[in-house]
């Protein structure tokens, strides 16, 4: 069932002229109507809901096609609202949700997932991360349902959403650093023959591995023992993606040298929503505090039976 | 390359608790948990032979327990959590066992296998010498026909415990590479008694002031016939087959785990930070690891997988010491904390050397990206 949601996922997401509409600030309108037609945002919402019910890991295996393609529509952030309330019993509405503070693409939401409910947009001060994506301060509106949220499920939420889109974003950076190496040519030769090149690509290739891991083991977990019960996975998972956004952003630029970065090249989209996706849900900086801390208070010898201890939902 | 996660077992877990059990209490030195699987214990190996944790996924006609490479799995992580003694068991049970398994003859299998299991006998591995080092076909060692067997002539170098071994199993030349051809051919693996005439082992003092690895000078040693091991001249293919196993395994991740666990309790509440990226990257290099372990488990050959895992591991393992003294003054740590670090320091050069080198792991990851 997932691999099929994969590949249509992946060939709606190829044939999409990809992410300069959003960085210009307009509502990718087909492209959400497509989505839309393969019922991508209700893929966490049970059946009897109305929707896919597909789980955690499957998400996250979306988010990192999602990611792959620099996330050309909030499809991530509205599966994430309505499985949320869905969770809760809540019957997700139709249109754009979105959720958090600041809120992605705050200014086209029909409604918003916000601490205790959801909510009708207010007013709205628009704003942009990194990337260009809309990033917007939206004062909610009326209560239309309560319950579905809470700011640790949204932080938890959110983290591994933007954990599997930067594994899938640093893939395609590795992608293009390859294709680029293996063709461009100085001192009569491709980059790619280069060991310093070979070397530094190597590194990135170890780390994309190391987020696809960690996203999956932090999806897995969810399955297993809800978002909450999976805090320390998916904790995992976004301390390693932000890492791995770090290394795997500055290593391609070097790659790819000045023709990285202009603005009509390919490289930025990728390499500045590494950058932003890091900074949201909480960066490596908040999750490694709250292991570490939680580690600490445990003790040394309680470490490695408290890793493998979670081996078992 | 891909990193499936396996399904841990139940059957794992309840292992887990045996062993943990059963290594409960053993107050081991800094010195012998900051050395690990380099640190010799034969008593403790016979001891570990005993509980049927060697040799576990080998059939029991020859020793083994027909246990599942998860299980085997879960007895390594938890001897090197605790940084266990387990060099006189190690490699046998890693390498030379599974190879003499697949390969050797009946009696060989018969003679050999149920005193590794036992945590009777030590192997050590004979690769590098004294003008091959990562480059490895260009090694020179020879062994020719007899009417009896074999002739051994040449030098290995860098051989961890052959001081201490029974047997090395060693890459060596049966016949000169072809002329253009690929230096790959003509090499064969040969079991060796290290017992016989004709073999020195000289131990080499290394930066620790220890002798751990040596110099073995074979000198016209007489090898009965069924010291080859598998066919003749396919011995490069023979040993690259073994690294998935050799190189994806906790033994690449948990070096210096004893030094974190020891600091943990008495770093500062502002190391929370860098505590928490390092239990972020123990985690999940430990779910790489598992992942390749799955593979093998179901037969494929994740040779590329495991380099990728063995060099991410290494980088870890090798840092981790370096975190811990920028968390904490020297004169601020217990003794047991500085011990380990002082000997750690000196030990981390070798984790990105031993079992190839970083630079020819990343190339190995660099061709499966498609460089080179």
């Amino acid at each position: 069932m997932i691999q099929i949601v994969l590949d249509q996922v992946e060939r709606l997401l190829a044939a999409h002229p990809g992410v300069k509409g959003i960085e210009a600030g307009e509502w990718p309108e087909e492209l959400w109507e497509a989505l839309e037609g393969l019922g991508l945002p209700l893929l966490l919402v049970p059946e009897e809901l109305g929707g896919i019910g597909l789980g955690w890991g499957d998400a996250a295996e979306v988010w990192r096609v999602v990611g792959r393609h620099g996330a050309p529509a909030p499809v991530g952030e509205c599966m994430l609202a309505n499985g949320l309330l869905a969770a809760v019993g809540i019957e997700p509405r139709g249109g754009f949700t979105s959720l958090g503070a600041p809120t992605p693409f705050g200014r086209f939401a029909a409604q918003l997932l916000g601490e205790g409910g959801l909510y009708a947009v207010g007013a709205v001060t628009t704003g942009i991360n990194i990337a260009r994506e809309p990033r917007d301060v939206v004062v909610p509106g009326p209560l239309l349902a309560a319950g579905g949220s809470n700011q640790r499920g949204l932080r938890l939420g959110l983290a591994l959403l933007r954990a599997a889109q930067m594994a899938g974003a640093a893939q395609h950076a590795l992608d293009l650093a390859v294709d680029w190496a293996n063709t461009r040519k100085q001192f009569g030769r491709a980059l790619g023959k280069f060991q310093a090149i070979q070397q530094q690509l190597a590194v990135v290739a170890s780390e994309v591995a190391a987020m696809g891991v960690a996203v999956a083991a932090a999806g897995r977990a969810v399955d297993a023992r809800g978002l909450e019960g999976a805090a320390f996975e998916i904790g995992c998972a976004k301390i390693i993606a932000g890492e791995g956004a770090q290394t795997t952003a500055a290593t391609v630029h070097q790659v790819f040298a000045a023709i990285g970065i202009t603005e009509d090249h390919e490289l930025h989209h990728t390499t500045r929503r590494l950058w932003s996706w890091r900074d949201e849900g909480g960066s490596e900086r908040f999750w490694a505090a709250e292991i570490g801390r939680a580690a600490l208070a445990r003790g040394g010898a309680n470490l490695w039976p408290d890793i493998t201890g979670r081996d078992f939902p | 390359m891909r990193f499936d996660l396996p399904s841990p077992t139940p059957r794992a877990a309840a292992l887990r608790d045996e062993v943990r059990e059963f290594l409960a209490g053993r107050d081991w030195s800094p010195a012998v948990r900051a050395r690990s699987w380099m640190g010799f214990d034969r008593a403790f190996s016979r001891e570990v032979g005993a509980q049927g944790w060697i040799g576990m996924v080998w059939p029991r006609e020859y020793g083994g327990h027909e246990r599942n490479g998860l299980e085997r799995n879960v007895v390594l992580e938890e001897m090197l959590a605790v940084g266990a003694p387990v060099a006189a068991h190690w490699i046998g049970d890693r390498q030379s066992g599974p190879l003499i398994l697949r390969l050797a003859s009946e009696a060989q299998k018969r003679a050999i296998l149920p005193r590794i299991a036992a945590g009777e006998v030590s192997f050590c591995i004979g690769l590098s010498e004294p003008d091959s080092g990562s480059d490895l076909a260009s090694l020179r060692t020879k062994a020719e026909r007899t009417a009896e067997g074999w002739r051994l002539n040449g030098r290995k170098i860098w051989t961890t415990n052959a001081h201490l071994s029974d047997y090395m199993i060693a890459l060596v030349r049966t016949s000169a590479a072809p002329e253009g051809g690929s230096r790959h051919a003509g090499l064969s693996q040969v079991l060796i008694d290290l017992s016989l005439p004709g073999i020195t082992i000289r131990p080499i003092r290394d930066l620790l002031g220890e002798e751990g690895f040596n110099e073995v000078t074979f000198d016209d040693v007489a090898l009965p016939a069924d010291a080859l091991l598998g066919q003749e001249g396919a011995g490069w293919a023979q040993a690259t087959s073994e690294l998935a196993f050799e190189r994806s395994g906790p033994d690449r991740i948990l070096s210096s785990l004893p030094a974190l666990t020891a600091a943990m309790d008495v770093l500062p509440a502002s190391a929370e930070v860098a505590v928490g990226r390092l239990v972020a990257r123990l985690a999940t290099l430990r779910n790489m690891s598992l992942s390749v372990v799955g593979m093998l488990e179901a037969g494929a050959e994740p040779g590329r997988e495991a380099a990728l895992v063995k060099d991410a591991g290494n980088s870890f393992e090798q840092a981790l010491p370096e975190t811990i003294r920028g968390l904490l003054e020297p004169e601020d740590m217990p003794p047991d904390v500085r011990a380990l670090l002082h000997d750690l320091t000196q030990l981390a050069p070798t984790f990105s050397l031993r079992g190839g080198t970083r630079e020819i792991l990343r190339g190995i990851i660099a061709r499966e990206l498609g460089l080179r």
